[in-house]
């Protein structure tokens, strides 16, 4: 900036500034009034809670979904917060470092929310339905079953073993549900069966 | 077990924060009349013989503050990050500890973040008005839009927890979750620890819960178990039980006495005052000095000589080399005449 400035009045400026902020300094006039504070609103407060159970372990820990948006009003309801919950018998609101940053798995860009086929040649997933995943499956492991069941050993004991396909099973499931996936994984003859947990 | 707090309402009538603006007790750079009965004190227990290091805190506090780290590198240890940054307000500090009576490694696992100190330092040296509160409930929180990023904060507090952030070039830290604790919930940390080595509520049942847990680590051996709440800095409203609590330095350099900077006391304390006392006898001697004396006026002679100095013409002082300046607009023969 160029400006005339002479030296007197460069003094008497700077001097003024002095005195003001001296003033300010020794309390006089508002130099410090006094600015508001407020501490940061929940953010929790019209959410809707689900309760639902941890994606991750075997724990199965208890967890509540909090979601901002209400799904009668036609709005578009959106995951803000998951916490333990502290009614849950098993975690009693507690979570491992894994559970506590499960907002971070909702919003994750490589989640997968749908199933997806890589065809035999391609170097890409593409997605498809879950009927044509269900077929797909159903057909491949038949297929296979059919080749490579193993009825008896070579002693000619029955032994029903079907070595060439595994099952992974989900771990945070009810009692039933596990039970059901047990028989019917059993029952085909897969040996190599486990559930994610233990990946 | 410590009995676990409630899950928070999510009805708009519970989250009326139930402490305010009108229980500050101290507020930085200005003077507050403090509330006439304080609030209930409430504290946050970290007991660090139960701590397992799993870092669900550390998760639970990036969740519920809506923060994100950077992507970092592994650096071949534990931390990660490696230091408290503006987005982590805590940080699990691990310590590899050769325990010479006995030769057993120890694995001291400390959760690092804001003490709350009853007395802040931060607060102190704090030159912003308003930009760092306490509440009377023990709580130092931190106001963004106050703030002018200075990082006084960080020299004034004893345990070195502030951090700026590069984006919006203010402080940040640990707030205890003050939004949480404004409507009875405890903070996310604590909520989060599966082993229940953080618990939190008011201060007397945290220290009589501690008292517990050291009468047990005792029993078990720890013969020098003890309660982290040092007086140096006035007690603090985060504390630690610590199985060695007569050597808190082995615990990722925890302060063994922590006490506000001897600088940032003198200098917002005595420096301050004698500032001002200079500035006032200054200013109460100018006024006697023209009261008495009257104001400075320029002599004739001194005006004659100014214009024989700007006219080039004086004894042995004239510019040799540059020309003369012209008479009227001569700055300091302007300057002689204007007033």
């Amino acid at each position: 900036m160029n400006m005339e400035l002479s030296r007197r009045s460069f003094l008497k400026t700077s001097g003024a500034g002095i005195a003001g902020t001296s003033l300010g300094a020794f309390g006089f006039g508002e130099a410090e009034a006094a600015v508001a504070s407020f501490i940061k609103p929940f953010h929790l407060a019209n959410t809707t809670e689900a309760r639902n159970t941890c994606t991750y372990c075997s724990v199965a820990c208890g967890i509540i979904i909090y979601s901002k948006g209400d799904l009668r009003k036609g709005e578009k309801a959106d995951i803000v917060h998951i916490e333990g919950d502290a009614d849950h018998p098993t975690n009693r609101g507690t979570l491992c470092p894994k559970g506590a940053a499960l907002r971070d798995i909702v919003k994750s860009e490589t989640r997968l929310t749908q199933p997806m086929l890589r065809k035999a040649g391609s170097d890409t997933f593409e997605p498809v339905s879950w009927d044509a995943a269900l077929d797909k499956i159903a057909r491949m492991m038949k297929d296979d079953r059919d080749a490579n069941f193993v009825a008896t050993n070579k002693d000619g004991v029955t032994v029903n073993r079907w070595l060439t396909t595994g099952f992974l099973a989900a771990s945070a499931t009810t009692n039933e549900t596990a039970f059901a996936t047990y028989k019917v994984v059993r029952s085909t003859g897969i040996l190599a069966f486990d559930n994610q947990a233990r990946v | 077990m410590f009995p676990p707090i409630p899950n928070p309402s999510v009805s708009p009538d519970a989250a009326k924060p139930r402490f305010g603006e009108k229980d500050i007790m101290r507020r930085s750079a200005s003077e507050v009349t403090p509330p006439a009965q304080r609030l209930t004190e409430v504290a946050k227990l970290i007991d660090v013989s139960k701590c397992i290091g799993c870092k669900a805190c550390q998760a639970a506090c990036l969740e519920w503050n809506n923060l994100t780290e950077e992507i970092g590198f592994n650096h071949g240890v534990y931390e990660n990050p490696m230091d408290l940054t503006p987005n982590t307000f805590t940080l699990m500090r691990f310590t590899e500890w050769e325990n010479p009576e006995t030769e057993n490694l120890e694995w001291l696992i400390r959760k690092d973040g804001c003490m709350h100190c009853e007395d802040p330092g931060c607060l102190k040296a704090c030159p912003a008005p308003g930009a760092i509160v306490q509440y009377s409930n023990g709580i130092v929180d931190f106001q963004h839009e106050n703030c002018i990023g200075c990082g006084y904060c960080i020299k004034g507090c004893p345990f070195n927890i502030p951090r700026i952030s590069k984006v919006d070039h203010t402080a940040y830290k640990c707030t205890l979750c003050s939004d949480r604790v404004a409507v009875g919930q405890g903070p996310a940390c604590q909520k989060a620890c599966p082993t229940q080595a953080i618990v939190f509520g008011t201060k007397q049942e945290m220290k009589d819960w501690a008292d517990f847990r050291i009468k047990d680590l005792k029993s078990r051996g720890f013969e020098n178990a003890g309660l982290y709440d040092p007086q140096g800095v006035g007690g603090t409203h985060v504390m630690y039980v610590l199985h060695h609590a007569d050597q808190p330095s082995i615990y990722a350099n925890l302060p063994d006495n922590p006490r506000i900077s001897p600088i940032v006391d003198a200098w917002k304390g005595v420096t301050k005052y004698v500032g001002l006392a200079a500035m006032g006898f200054a200013a109460a001697a100018g006024f006697l000095h023209y009261v008495v004396a009257g104001p400075n006026r320029v002599t004739a002679e001194d005006e004659e000589n100014a214009e024989k100095l700007t006219e080039g013409k004086g004894p042995a002082k004239g510019p040799p080399s540059a020309p003369p300046p012209a008479p009227p607009s001569g700055p300091a023969g302007h300057e002689g005449r204007a007033t």
